[in-house]
């Protein structure tokens, strides 16, 4: 009994290391979304294409759809376009894009020169949607079931490895469960 | 060299004027408002810039969330209610102090646990070495004599 209770403090330090070994690797700037499993907040915003039109959280149901976070100022955004593009042509994804915190001129231009991938544009220039989804740093991708309610959120860049690993299973469970 | 210290306490001067730009302006009626509000936004964390306070982060979004305790306060809301709003938004991640339930009681309780802990093992050992101390100076009363003079004798050697 006395013996083996000598290899307690190696018995502890295993498990701590244990423990810890399991928090390494994990990115600690991703967070979860408490918004998960909840409708997309009511909003009625301005249509960025056409500022007298205005989008309200059903442009959001009806198709599974990713609602990404972008803005011109956003270096990352510009890295993850090629991707949405890709998505958008080659995969037939609905993309709705959710202008944060931008101007109008300086999104145009943005598109203009990657494209566009999204079929409806939210135009949110004081980020009050964006603060009720909790957005804390463009970008981000929600995955929205057909029913609108938020299914997942991708903090940071979308391409073709998150897509396959994480986004693309998502949006399959989220397509069965319609 | 005079020149070197003027310029760095023109940098440090610097530095305390970026570290100022933080504050906006908000009104309050009475003083103890105000207080309530330093005091949810020191305990507020801001999603962004990890290991700051809201009250100390000029990020936007920390900017956003100043507003938001400011415009709840102002149309009365508790400072649960308060803190609930930004949870539900955010997460759990922003509240410093998590609430005391089943999955956080681990982490409220520990201190406590390790106290309770440190405590009996230091007891366990005093108790266990005044007892075989005990055991130890059980000599029989001839033995005793013996140790006596064997000490006598060394002091009268020295």
């Amino acid at each position: 009994m006395k013996r083996l209770l000598l290899f307690l403090p190696l018995v502890i330090a295993v498990g701590v290391g244990i423990f810890l070994a399991a928090g390494i690797g994990k990115d600690p700037t991703k967070l979860e979304s408490a918004r998960i499993g909840k409708p997309v907040p009511a909003f009625s915003l301005e249509n960025l294409n056409d500022p007298t039109q205005l989008l309200d959280e059903s442009v959001l149901k009806g198709e599974v759809a990713l609602l990404n976070v972008w803005a011109e100022w956003c270096p990352s955004c510009w890295d993850e376009h090629e991707y949405l593009m890709w998505l958008s042509k080659e995969k037939g994804v609905r993309i709705v894009g959710l202008n944060y915190k931008d101007q109008r001129e300086t999104a145009f231009s943005f598109l203009g020169r990657l494209g566009n991938p999204y079929d409806e544009i939210i135009f949110d220039p004081k980020g009050s949607l964006g603060f009720d989804l909790g957005v804390y740093g463009a970008p981000e991708t929600f995955v929205i079931d057909a029913n609108g309610i938020v299914q997942y959120r991708h903090v940071g860049v979308v391409n073709k490895q998150v897509w396959e690993e994480v986004l693309q299973p998502v949006i399959q469970k989220a397509k069965g469960n319609s | 060299m005079r020149n070197i210290h003027g310029a760095l306490v023109l940098l440090i001067l610097c530095a305390f004027g970026a570290q100022a730009e933080v504050s906006e302006v908000y009104d309050f009626d009475t003083r103890a408002e105000e207080q309530r509000y330093q005091n949810l936004i020191a305990e507020l964390r801001c999603p962004k810039c990890q290991n700051q306070n809201i009250a100390d982060s000029n990020a936007p979004i920390s900017k956003d969330m100043r507003d938001q305790v400011y415009r709840l306060m102002k149309n009365g809301a508790t400072n649960d209610e308060i803190v609930g709003d930004l949870v539900g938004r955010f997460g759990e991640f922003v509240q410093y102090k998590p609430p005391v339930d089943k999955r956080t009681i681990l982490l409220w309780a520990f201190p406590a646990i390790a106290v309770v802990v440190g405590v009996a093992i230091v007891a366990g050992v005093a108790i266990r070495s005044r007892k075989r101390e005990k055991e130890e100076s059980a000599l029989s009363p001839e033995e005793l004599a013996r140790v006596k003079k064997m000490l006598a004798d060394k002091d009268q050697q020295a």
